[in-house]
């Protein structure tokens, strides 16, 4: 079965602007799992899913189901990758139904003409996503939530078999955050598809992933299970960050603390 | 999947296919109004019943003298007909710039076409090359010529070719390119002042015919060009969403941008060589299509065609009926329409609707 062949990308590189911004990163991910990616600013994540993606070029091999997904046509990589991008373009005065149709831009032929089984194929993962009343709308005029959502199911209508989250719930409040990443996460599972993100939010990130790399100025620090990880030594030195981590099992909860400033503690008064 | 939707959409296409016969039937009674005016006054029946006849196969005696005949078929039925390629090249070629750039108020002349065009057809006017009307006139030629030559420096100059990924330079290389066109263009009409009243007369636009000459000359670049550009514009609709995720989404948006360019470059040079610079139907056109049907390239490129056409062919039958027998030149009634929409347009524009 191929399907159960792992995600494994070996030596990818990116150069921006002369710039080595993604160095000899190497990652496996299991068939159907989810790796969340972390790192602070500038690590290179986002342009590690953009190599991905086929957006930016790249060195290196990303084996998948067999192939190089490196080495496929924009067409064919489209019909395999999919990407939730970290700051969506939205057109305007483009319908929810129109947008989300876009994903199928990898299967129609000359003519870009959907024909009824995509849209039929459109509708359907709208009503999963609970977005089937909103078809008819303008994406510009959707809350951040919905938003999102259309989004996700513009990638998920591409039906990959690898899907790229992009820090996709950094415009978010908690609430539609966790509903993002959980509607992520069931479709995941429903569908099979291997999932590999980018995150700021730690905990969150903790949270959804099967396993998680840290990456840190362009190569793979640490990878493995989210609670070996995150430890206070490594997010101080890595993010620059104090924080006091509650493990419970498997799960792990980060809680920032404010810092001692040279005059004594700040919580004095 | 559970779908229970009551009211289904149609599909695009099938909405396309709604949408085209109506503008398909705005375009023929724009098409039949116009054959009915003209400053000779012909009883529109027989007009009717000479088209007719003019079907192979068929042969009805419709009455008319052959004069009358001639004028209908050899003067009007052309020029309505160059009306319609014309206006329909502008009002495609306008929406796919406007797609290419994403820029709603970007018009099909925005890369030097209009004054390339105008150069050449200084030229040929004032080395007395075109001597008249017809085939192989000279005008037209040059016009074509002066834009291809003007589009090309653009292209070449503001990076389309290059790796760019952002069309600014490309519009700033058109503004620098049309100043400089037009620069010696005036220095040449200045210099050749018996030649001003044929020259202004050319700039400010006409649909005049001789036959069906014009006609035949445009319609290989109009054909090619309209294929071209119906044929990308379900990609345009990619590109909305902007480079990175056209890529993602598996389509290779510089080479969507150079061929659209191109072709909607191609069908404005044709436009141009004959009929002059008509003004705003490139871009007062495909906004109404908007302002009706959304956005959607898929269905704004098509319907563009068919309004453009009629746009044009309504407006000089008011070029030449309003002070008949003289001719107002169509770019006067264009623009004289157009400007109080094209400030409309940009009202809304600044209110984010469009």
């Amino acid at each position: 079965m191929e399907s159960s062949d792992p995600l494994n990308v070996e030596g990818l590189a990116v150069t921006l602007g002369g710039r080595k911004v993604v160095n000899d990163v190497s990652l496996a991910v299991k068939s159907g799992g989810w790796l969340s990616v972390i790192g602070p600013n500038g690590s290179g994540k986002s342009s590690l899913l953009r190599a991905i993606a086929g957006i930016i070029p790249a060195k290196g091999t990303v084996h998948f189901q067999g192939k190089d997904i490196m080495q496929l046509n924009a067409k064919l990589r489209a019909q395999t990758v999919s990407i939730v991008p970290q700051i969506p373009i939205v057109p305007p005065r483009v319908r929810v139904i129109d947008y989300v149709l876009l994903g199928r831009t990898p299967y129609l032929g000359r003519g870009f003409q959907p024909t009824r089984e995509d849209i039929d194929l459109a509708e359907g993962v709208m009503a999963e996503l609970d977005l089937e009343d909103m078809s008819d709308r303008f994406v510009t005029e959707m809350s951040g939530g919905e938003r999102q959502r259309v989004i996700i199911a513009r990638a998920l209508v591409q039906q990959p078999k690898l899907l790229l989250l992009d820090e996709p719930t950094t415009a978010l409040d908690m609430g539609h955050q966790q509903d993002v990443l959980e509607l992520v996460d069931l479709q995941r599972k429903r569908l099979g598809i291997t999932v590999l993100g980018a995150f700021h939010d730690l905990t969150l990130a903790s949270q959804y992933g099967t396993s998680m790399a840290l990456l840190v100025g362009g190569t793979v620090s640490k990878s493995g299970p989210a609670h070996e990880i995150l430890t206070e030594e490594s997010l101080r030195e890595i993010y620059g960050a104090h924080v006091s981590i509650h493990k419970d099992g498997e799960s792990v909860s980060i809680i920032p603390e404010r810092r001692k400033g040279p005059k004594g503690t700040p919580n004095s008064d | 999947m559970g779908n229970k939707n009551h009211k289904k959409q149609g599909t695009p296409a099938e909405l396309t296919y709604k949408l085209v016969v109506g503008a398909s039937l705005i375009l023929l009674s724009s098409i039949l109004l116009s054959l009915l005016f003209g400053p000779v006054s012909i009883r529109g029946d027989r007009i009717f019943l000479e088209i007719l006849n003019r079907i192979p196969g068929v042969s009805i005696d419709s009455g008319l003298s052959s004069i009358q005949a001639a004028i209908v078929w050899d003067v009007r039925f052309p020029r309505i007909i160059l009306g319609l390629i014309v206006g329909g090249l502008l009002a495609v070629a306008g929406a796919s710039y406007q797609g290419v750039f994403r820029n709603p108020l970007a018009d099909p002349y925005l890369l030097g076409v209009a004054a390339g065009a105008g150069l050449g057809a200084t030229i040929a006017i004032v080395t007395g090359a075109t001597n008249g009307e017809g085939m192989f006139d000279a005008l037209p030629i040059a016009a074509f010529l002066g834009s291809a030559i003007a589009v090309g420096i653009t292209l070449v100059v503001g990076g389309a070719v290059g790796r760019s990924t952002s069309t600014a330079s490309l519009l700033l290389a058109g503004v620098a390119v049309a100043s400089l066109f037009t620069a010696i263009q005036t220095y040449i009409q200045q210099r050749e002042s018996s030649t001003l009243r044929q020259v202004y007369s050319w700039i400010l636009g006409r649909l005049s015919t001789s036959g069906w000459d014009e006609v035949v000359m445009i319609l290989p670049y109009a054909t090619i060009s309209l294929a071209v550009m119906f044929s990308m514009r379900g990609a345009l609709d990619v590109l909305a969403v902007g480079e990175e995720e056209a890529l993602s989404l598996g389509i290779r948006p510089r080479r969507v941008r150079w061929i659209v360019i191109g072709a909607a470059s191609l069908a404005a040079a044709s436009a141009v060589a004959v009929s002059g610079l008509i003004a705003f139907v490139g871009i007062i056109v495909p906004h109404a299509v908007r302002l009706v049907v959304g956005a959607s390239n898929r269905l704004v490129v098509p319907l563009s065609f068919f309004i453009g056409a009629s746009f044009l062919i309504l407006t000089d039958l008011l070029a030449r009926t309003l002070q008949s027998p003289a001719e107002l030149p169509i770019g006067v009634v264009t623009a004289f329409f157009g400007a109080p929409f094209f400030l409309f347009v940009l009202r809304r524009r600044s209110d984010g609707v469009i």
